[in-house]
């Protein structure tokens, strides 16, 4: 019995031992942050004149006559849709394409990976010159006879430009998660619908993509909670501009926080932004009965 | 990897990163009571004071000068550090500097954010110190070059430099169009914007790189566009800073000169193109002189003052201050120090690149003597003559978000169909309610 008990307490121990780096990391780098934010959202924290004064609800009721924040949920939202569903359907593409067993598919996966450990802002720098109005993409379409616009400079191209950059930047990551799922659909299951006279598209639509419908839900949101955390591309291509067109809600976070001193305002805006991913990332976790296979 | 997993660790990214980024406390109390003879600590301390320039010739001046107080004074310092941040984010590196509870001891602020600085508290009233340190001289600091830097009897910041605005030329590129020289067109009265532009135009034609460059501006920091609008005798907004002008008629001609000059003369780069007046990427450049140290001899180059515009000749100077924050660790052995950085001797050094608000050390031979690479007429055109009645550039105490404001608003003017009025319309809508804040 004593054994037992010095065991179950051995147990314990290790068992303990094992987590408290996570546990205690956790407490001091998520869940107290998190508490301070909470509590510096009820003050008015001017960091030039030192003052820090409780307001209550106040900075939370900034927000309903805001009209900055307004335009940047509006871009947000439009960022959000144009990367996910060209991230999505860009990675989904191209997995397909580099699952065939082909010569050079490795290269090719190689070439669409290697953006994804590239220095984010490296590669953001190199874009905006690549996206000036005397660029190498507008030296490139001049070449074919077309004249590019000055990208940056116009709100819906560079919008688009924000998106194109992000996608490229991250595309490969989606799409050795598609590549993995896809080299999990049982070739068994193809062969037989293919003897039951299913054609290729017939094939995706009933076999395949149900199968892979957990990394769908996967990449789904991870790309959409990274697309709400964007800030570095908009930083350097943009900053947040034409007029208020690229001033994503993280953006407008860091300029209310940083650029007007306004801490207590901009710590009520995290608050704002760590609701809406909670709450779209539990809106697709209890969606996912409906549509991804493995929770029929 | 399970999808539980990827969720969490996503979910506590967001997290972690906003909340450090917005939980650095700020634990420093400040106060802006006056700082007196400094007490000698128990121990000598370090000093750090941030700056924006990178240039090594400037801060190895800085240095030089920190050491030898260092060594006069071994009781108070050990070390005297110039942290360098980069132009661009200088003042939110500084804010979050101070949000962190990591103030600087001394910093360099810009005049655009002059009245924020020393209207907050942040900064502790220098003029005791100052006006008390043996052999200063107070009385010959320039009264007008400090009135950005009061409140009521109080000095905030020292004005460190007053770097006028002139216009470097590369008469190498000027020359090859066969355009005329601008130090000719200055002698003979004809110097003014217009001729400037078409001088550009024709020199960028020429030579297939840029004409004239507004430096610093680059489509978003229109405040240095004060270089231009100033010869137009606009304003963005009253002096008292209550109303908005940028609908003045004055602002509505200067903007729509320098529109048409963009996209209409090609006499000025376009939104998206970078162009560097020293690398000999432009024929000229509208900056502060204090940039001179940027000159090699890979072209022929010269200075003169600002063009004329319809409204007479206006100068403008730059102006920068160095001050002491209420929240720094030894405020007191920190102003004894800038009391010693800008004293008569040390400012006659730092006028190499930073022209002071001394009356003494304001003539061209003195400036000369710092400065070899300008000619004592250059300097005696340029900065004596360009410091008398100059305005600085736009300043107001809500420059931060009226900076972003303006700028969000200017984006509509930088196209080729762009409706000036209209535009300035809309800015003046936008910036109304933050001038009445």
């Amino acid at each position: 019995m004593a054994t037992a008990s010095a065991a179950v307490r051995r147990d314990w121990l290790v068992g303990y031992t094992m987590v408290a780096p996570v546990v205690l990391g956790s407490l001091a780098f998520v869940v107290l942050p998190l508490g301070m934010v909470v509590w510096y959202s009820l003050h008015e924290w001017n960091v030039l004149a030192n003052t820090f004064t409780f307001v209550g609800a106040e900075n939370y009721q900034r927000m309903a006559s805001d009209p900055g924040l307004g335009d940047a949920l509006l871009a947000t939202v439009w960022f959000s849709i144009g990367l996910v569903v060209v991230n999505i359907a860009l990675a989904l593409l191209l997995a397909v394409l580099l699952n065939q067993k082909l010569p050079g598919t490795t290269t090719f996966r190689t070439f669409f990976f290697s953006p994804v450990v590239v220095s984010l802002v490296a590669w953001t720098i190199v874009w905006s010159f690549l996206l000036q109005a005397d660029g190498g993409i507008n030296g490139f379409l001049s070449v074919l006879g077309a004249e590019g616009p000055n990208w940056l400079r116009h709100p819906t191209t560079a919008m688009i430009a924000v998106v194109i950059v992000q996608v490229f930047k991250n595309v490969g990551l989606n799409m050795i998660l598609f590549l993995a799922a896809l080299q999990g659909v049982p070739e068994e299951l193809q062969e037989a619908a293919r003897l039951d006279g299913a054609g290729a598209w017939r094939r995706f639509r009933s076999i395949t993509l149900p199968l892979i419908s957990p990394t769908i839900l996967l990449v789904s949101i991870i790309t959409i909670v990274g697309s709400l955390e964007v800030f570095a591309q908009i930083d350097v291509l943009t900053g947040g501009g034409p007029g208020n067109s690229t001033t994503v809600l993280v953006y407008y976070l860091y300029q209310q926080a940083f650029r007007f001193n306004e801490f207590g305002y901009a710590s009520a805006l995290a608050v704002l932004l760590f609701l809406i991913v909670l709450v779209l990332t539990l809106l697709q976790w209890q969606s996912r009965k409906r549509w991804v296979f493995h929770e029929v | 990897m399970s999808v539980h997993h990827i969720r969490n660790r996503r979910t506590a990214g967001t997290a972690a990163v906003l909340g450090t980024a917005l939980a650095l406390s700020a634990c420093a109390g400040g106060t802006d009571a006056p700082v007196g003879e400094p007490e000698t600590p128990s121990e000598p301390v370090d000093l750090r004071m941030t700056v924006w320039t990178a240039d090594e010739t400037q801060l190895d001046l800085f240095q030089s000068i920190a050491d030898a107080y260092v060594a006069e004074n071994p009781e108070l310092v050990s070390s005297v550090k110039f942290e360098t941040i980069p132009f661009e984010d200088y003042t939110t590196a500084l804010t979050t500097q101070l949000a962190g509870g990591n103030a600087p001891d001394l910093a360099w602020i810009f005049e655009s954010n002059a009245p924020e600085f020393v209207s907050s508290g942040a900064l502790v009233d220098l003029r005791p110190v100052l006006e008390g340190t043996e052999g200063y001289a107070f009385d010959d600091l320039v009264p007008s070059a400090l009135t950005l830097w009061e409140d009521g009897d109080g000095l905030y910041a020292y004005p460190f430099s007053n770097s006028p605005f002139a216009m470097f030329v590369n008469t190498d590129q000027i020359e090859a169009a066969g355009q005329p020289n601008p130090v000719d067109l200055v002698a003979d009265g004809g110097w003014t914007f217009d001729a400037a532009r078409d001088i550009a135009a024709a020199t960028a034609e020429k030579s297939g790189k840029q004409g004239l460059v507004v430096r610093d501006f680059d489509y978003q920091s229109w405040e240095n566009l004060a270089t231009v609008w100033s010869g137009w005798k606009a304003a963005p907004w009253s002096a008292d800073g209550t109303q908005c002008t940028f609908t003045d008629p004055a602002m509505v001609d200067a903007m729509t000169w320098f529109h048409d000059a963009v996209f209409t003369d090609a006499a000025m780069p376009a939104p998206g193109t970078t162009a560097d007046f020293f690398a000999g990427d432009a024929a000229m450049t509208i900056t502060q002189i204090s940039r001179a140290s940027a000159l090699d001899d890979s072209f022929q180059w010269d200075i003169v003052p600002l063009p004329e515009g319809p409204a007479g000749k206006q100068n403008v100077v730059g102006q920068a201050g160095v001050g002491v924050f209420a929240a720094g660790e030894h405020p007191d052995v920190a102003a004894d120090f800038l009391a010693y950085f800008t004293n008569a001797e040390n400012a006659e050094q730092l006028a190499a690149y930073f022209p002071p608000p001394r009356q003494s050390l304001l003539n061209g031979e003195s400036l000369a003597a710092a400065n070899p690479k300008l000619t004592s007429e250059q300097l005696e055109a340029v900065v004596v003559q360009g410091v008398e009645d100059a305005v600085t550039k736009p300043a107001h105490k809500n420059f931060a978000k009226l900076s972003e404001t303006v700028r969000a608003e200017l984006d509509a003017l930088w196209v080729e169909d762009a409706d000036v009025e209209a535009v300035l319309t809309d800015t003046c809508a936008a910036v109304t309610p933050l001038l009445e804040d």
